[in-house]
């Protein structure tokens, strides 16, 4: 079926299959690959987005579902050669590896700020407990968003 | 593909396709889709009927079934118990998502409200076009992910009688975030009813009350005439015991039968010491 949304503020348009998720939705028919696909079941947070507002995994919702709705990507963030101050402050914290983790950790840390400016160490892991990273043990992804959170302030 | 703007057109919908896939959060329906497991013809997104969204305390407490997790963190709805179970289901990703409803249509015996459900006598609210029903919540799920549920109904609310603030909900897995309990428990001592309730998670084919220790700590409830009274660490023990020999574990990935009798045990004397203390009024 054919379905119209938002997606980073404008109105797109295509065809959803019949029990195709948003992240393949976003993917395959709106060619955004930001949002990533790893485990389809809602485990890992690697396709972490914004749906009316609400962090919620794309995996786990249904396209044919979100006629009207607006989502943001990842790819929101920085539309421009400069990097969203988030990803620059993964980049130098080196809180990137193979990178494949890391568009859903912007994504969700981007939703942490917004509500908690200045959030402590169990509130960074908490906000970050349902995005798993497989290469960088978390330290360096805390000093991250720690750093982000002075940036983005 | 079907997206319901209010309840009767949801259920003039459902009626219509009675075999439809009712698509609330989708954090259990899209991983069975995702897999393969479930290929549904008809599906009926439930998600904006703001109906099912809405939250009221006032003596009794009814909560909408498309109320989410994190909904349940940040609006008082009076349960202590049902506001830890919240926080302990999924991320911030699967609370945003998830609603009570989904858990109860689910009916796994995992499933992180259910022990709370069950503790707080809660009714089940179903809706149909040919009208609606009230289901008590212990005869309502009937065996792992089976509920008596009929093609047609939805699950509209939850409702149960404000019992104060003397409860508790613990879970036992395997790390704190993202995890599937490997056992649940929720106590509740409503001191105005004079009741206590004991709702057990992960323990058996479906959620377990635990009537030898209800009736035990009604007993320890009654000599302290229902105030807040310090139990001594034997009849915590003791307590705990009742409570491992009403479940009916099983071995599995997760742990075993032995494991879930005794961390019931554990958790169960831990539940009474933290709950029979607490002051009458929040
Ligand atoms: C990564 C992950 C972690 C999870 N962690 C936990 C956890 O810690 N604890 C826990 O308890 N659960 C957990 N779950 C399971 C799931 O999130 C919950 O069971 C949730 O409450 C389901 O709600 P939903 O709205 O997403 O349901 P949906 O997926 O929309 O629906 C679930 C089922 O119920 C039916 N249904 C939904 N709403 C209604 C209604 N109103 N009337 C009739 N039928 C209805 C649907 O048709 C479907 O069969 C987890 C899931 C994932 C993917
Ligand atoms: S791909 Fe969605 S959570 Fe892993
Ligand atoms: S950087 Fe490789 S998974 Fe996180």
């Amino acid at each position: 079926m054919r379905i119209e949304l938002r997606v980073n503020g404008s109105m797109r348009a295509a065809e959803a299959r019949d029990g195709e998720s948003l992240l393949s939705f976003l993917r395959e028919e709106l060619a955004l690959p930001g949002s990533k696909n790893a485990c389809e079941q809602g485990e890992c947070g690697s396709c972490s987005v914004m749906l009316d507002g609400a962090l919620v995994c794309s995996c786990l919702v249904l396209a044919g579902a979100c006629a009207g709705k607006s989502v943001e990507t990842v790819e929101a963030l920085s539309t421009t050669e400069t990097l969203h101050p988030i990803q620059q402050a993964f980049l130098d914290a080196g809180a990137v590896q193979c990178g494949f983790c890391t568009p859903g950790f912007i994504v969700a840390t981007n939703a942490l700020l917004a509500t908690n400016p200045e959030p402590r160490d169990a509130e960074i892991r908490e906000a970050l407990s349902g995005n798993i990273c497989r290469c960088t043990g978390y330290g360096k992804i805390l000093e991250a968003v720690h750093a982000a959170a002075r940036g983005v302030r | 593909m079907d997206v319901a703007r209010d309840l009767d057109g949801a259920l003039a919908s459902l009626a219509a396709v009675p075999g439809a896939d009712v698509l609330n959060g989708g954090t259990d329906l899209m991983v069975e889709i995702n897999f393969g497991r479930k290929r549904p013809t008809a599906v009926i997104a439930i998600d904006r009927v703001a109906e099912l969204r809405e939250l009221s305390k006032n003596g009794t407490v009814r909560v909408g079934a498309g109320v989410t997790f994190t909904m349940l963190l940040e609006r008082d709805h009076g349960s202590s118990a049902l506001r830890e179970a919240a926080r302990t289901v999924g991320s911030p990703q699967i609370r945003n998502a998830a609603t009570i409803g989904g858990n109860v249509a689910t009916s796994s015996p995992a499933g992180d409200a259910l022990p709370v459900l069950a503790a707080l006598d809660a009714m089940v609210h179903l809706r149909s076009s040919r009208g609606g029903r009230v289901v008590p919540f212990r005869a309502f799920m009937t065996g792992p992910k089976k509920n008596v549920r009929a093609a047609d109904e939805l699950v509209t609310a939850i409702e149960w009688n404000d019992a104060g603030p003397a409860q508790v909900f613990m879970k036992v897995g395997t790390r704190n975030a993202m995890v599937i309990a490997v056992a649940g428990l929720a106590l509740v001592a409503d001191r105005v009813r004079g009741r206590i309730g004991v709702g057990l998670g992960s323990c058996g084919p479906t959620i377990l009350r635990a009537p030898l220790a209800e009736a035990f700590a009604a007993g320890l409830f009654d000599e302290a005439g229902w105030r807040p009274f310090a139990p001594s660490t034997g009849a915590c023990a003791e307590f705990g015991a009742l409570i491992a020999t009403a479940a009916r574990p099983i071995d599995d990935v997760r742990g075993t039968a032995a494991y879930r009798r005794h961390v019931l045990a554990v958790m169960g004397a831990r539940a009474l010491a933290r709950v029979a203390p607490i002051e009458r009024t929040a």
